[in-house]
């Protein structure tokens, strides 16, 4: 079991989605975050006062997955979330030892 | 038969003129009752909203209670003692005596003295929200770092010290500054030249805010900044048309003036940021509408509307120089502009006043130098300079006194909390 995290630019995350729906990926969660990494951040000027913001705005997805249907998932987020241009995010592929379903206790894969 | 019910018509409407008491003019009237609910609007949500737009989200309930408080603490102090010392019979030229104390003596009748054709308490209700309005405007330069229970003793404190007399001076029966000759048709020196001193003063005696200049302090919604400029230009209206103190062809020239006025300061704002940094701002093109709607306040009822093109075009480009040059250049913490926009607005517009006023707009006014006579800029001048020193000298000794005796500053710790929580236990966004 892997939890793919993905970090991605904001207004991708619809097509994100949509492209995790047709894997069946069935959750996910989904964060608003900020950052940066090569993009750095801009510049905002107030009546003249200039500020650097350094973290821009991210959404963060969050998908738990079977070790088989990770490299899928990878695939279909790195299909959507991409542009091409800097600032389009980044992915990370963290283990998970198990997981568990509230509700009715079901453990591992079948939780999710 | 017909002869006598039409006699009997013009008995019937004569009483009924005899029984409208003393003159009062129902359209003046009713016009400046809307008016004084168009200047509290000004203050509460106009003023409140444009400022806590720009501060960041620990202080937005902070910066709104302000606003609504001043509303509340003026307007009691107005009718016990305020009104009275501004527009109570004369002492010395520089102050009203106490024969108005609690409105004694302030009822339905007008008082010939200020305006003739509406009852006198209609008089007093519409000067009171200009009472209201002039300590609401300074708290933008002590904005997210003044205790809050320092903040109610300075508002009564000031009102009455310095609001008060200055109000007398200018436009009381027998103020000094009104005999002198000074013009001032809706406030620019009595609320905004007194308000800017005093934000400067404020700036002064309480310092930087934590960080300032080092961190990033950007407004934390400024949606809620235009709105409040909505409202005040909407408001505005009431501020300067009303200030005619009747419906008419006055009211209309004020109206004109002031809505031309700031919409070409809104427009030269922008076009210097523009040229200056790169890009038109919104927060820039609704600081110079309020600095328009500043400027022509002590022109609005004696200048004609290609005057006030001018004075308002200018007066973007002017505080767009005293905020985004003059401002880091000296390094004080004006937080929100009040003395920059506000003090300086106000300055210019009372010397356009002196430049543009034309006796052919207003035969109670005064010609200005363009009009062949350069008395009145003089006068302006000094009643300028009179307003401002006077209002900077006593905000100083009642924050230095009020400093010694209760503390004017949240602690260090409390001023990165933010003032909504550790001043009012509340916060204005609940995610």
């Amino acid at each position: 079991m892997k939890k793919v995290e993905a970090i991605i630019k904001p207004f991708k995350l619809d097509e994100v989605k949509k492209a995790l729906g047709e894997l069946n990926i069935e959750g996910m969660t989904v964060t608003e975050v900020k950052g940066f990494g090569r993009q750095k951040g801009h510049s905002e000027v107030y009546r003249g006062a200039e500020y650097m913001v350094d973290f821009l705005p991210k959404v963060k997805i969050e998908v738990v997955t079977s070790d088989e249907m990770t490299p899928k998932v990878v695939a279909a987020i790195t299909g959507a979330a991409k542009t091409g241009k800097i600032g389009d995010g980044k992915i990370f592929i963290i283990p998970v030892d198990d997981g568990v379903r509230i509700r009715t206790s079901e453990r591992g894969i079948d939780a999710l | 038969m017909s002869k006598l019910f039409s006699a009997f018509l013009i008995c019937l409407s004569l009483a009924t003129d005899a029984l409208a008491d003393g003159g009062v003019d129902t359209g003046d009237t009713a016009w400046v009752l809307v008016s004084t609910a168009l200047v509290l609007l000004m203050t509460a949500p106009g003023l409140a909203l444009f400022y806590s737009g720009m501060v960041r989200r620990k202080n937005v309930l902070g910066t709104l209670m302000q606003s609504f408080a001043v509303l509340c603490v003026v307007s009691i102090q107005w009718v016990l003692i305020g009104y009275s010392l501004a527009f109570g019979p004369d002492r010395l030229g520089l102050i009203g005596g106490f024969e108005f104390f609690g409105l004694n003596g302030v009822g339905q009748e007008p008082n010939p003295d200020y305006a003739a054709t509406i009852p006198h308490q209609a008089f007093m209700l519409f000067q009171m929200m200009f009472a209201v309005i002039t300590p609401a405007l300074i708290a933008g330069a002590f904005a997210e770092r003044m205790k809050f229970s320092a903040f109610l003793i300075f508002t009564l404190l000031w009102t009455t010290l310095v609001y008060d007399p200055v109000a007398h001076w200018v436009w009381g029966v027998g103020g000094w500054l009104r005999d002198f000759g000074a013009i001032d048709f809706a406030g620019g020196a009595v609320v905004h030249i007194s308000s800017g001193a005093a934000a400067l003063a404020a700036a002064l005696v309480l310092g930087r805010r934590k960080g300032y200049m080092t961190e990033i302090m950007p407004p934390h919604n400024l949606p809620l900044t235009v709105i409040g400029a909505g409202l005040l230009w909407f408001g505005w209206f009431g501020f300067n048309a009303g200030s005619a103190l009747g419906a008419n062809g006055l009211a209309a020239t004020a109206f004109l003036t002031t809505n031309t006025a700031t919409a070409g300061a809104g427009l030269s704002w922008m076009a210097v940021e523009w040229l200056h940094r790169g890009k038109p701002t919104l927060l820039g093109l609704a600081s110079g509408i309020v600095a328009g709607l500043v400027a022509i306040t002590p022109a609005a009822g004696f200048v004609g509307p290609a005057s006030s093109l001018l004075i308002g075009l200018a007066a973007g480009a002017i505080c767009y120089v005293s905020v985004a040059i003059v401002k880091p250049l000296f390094g004080y913490d004006d937080s929100l502009d009040a003395f920059g926009i506000h003090g300086v607005g106000g300055i210019w517009g009372a010397v356009a006043t002196g430049f543009f006023a034309s006796t052919a707009i207003n035969a109670a006014g005064a010609p200005g130098l363009f009009s062949g006579s350069g008395a009145l800029l003089g006068k302006q001048l000094l009643a300028i300079g009179a307003c401002f020193l006077y209002s900077f000298t006593i905000t100083m000794v009642i924050l230095k006194g009020l400093d010694m005796v209760m503390g004017l500053r949240v602690g260090k710790d409390e001023e990165m909390q933010g003032l909504d929580i550790t001043q009012h236990s509340e916060s204005g966004y609940s995610l």
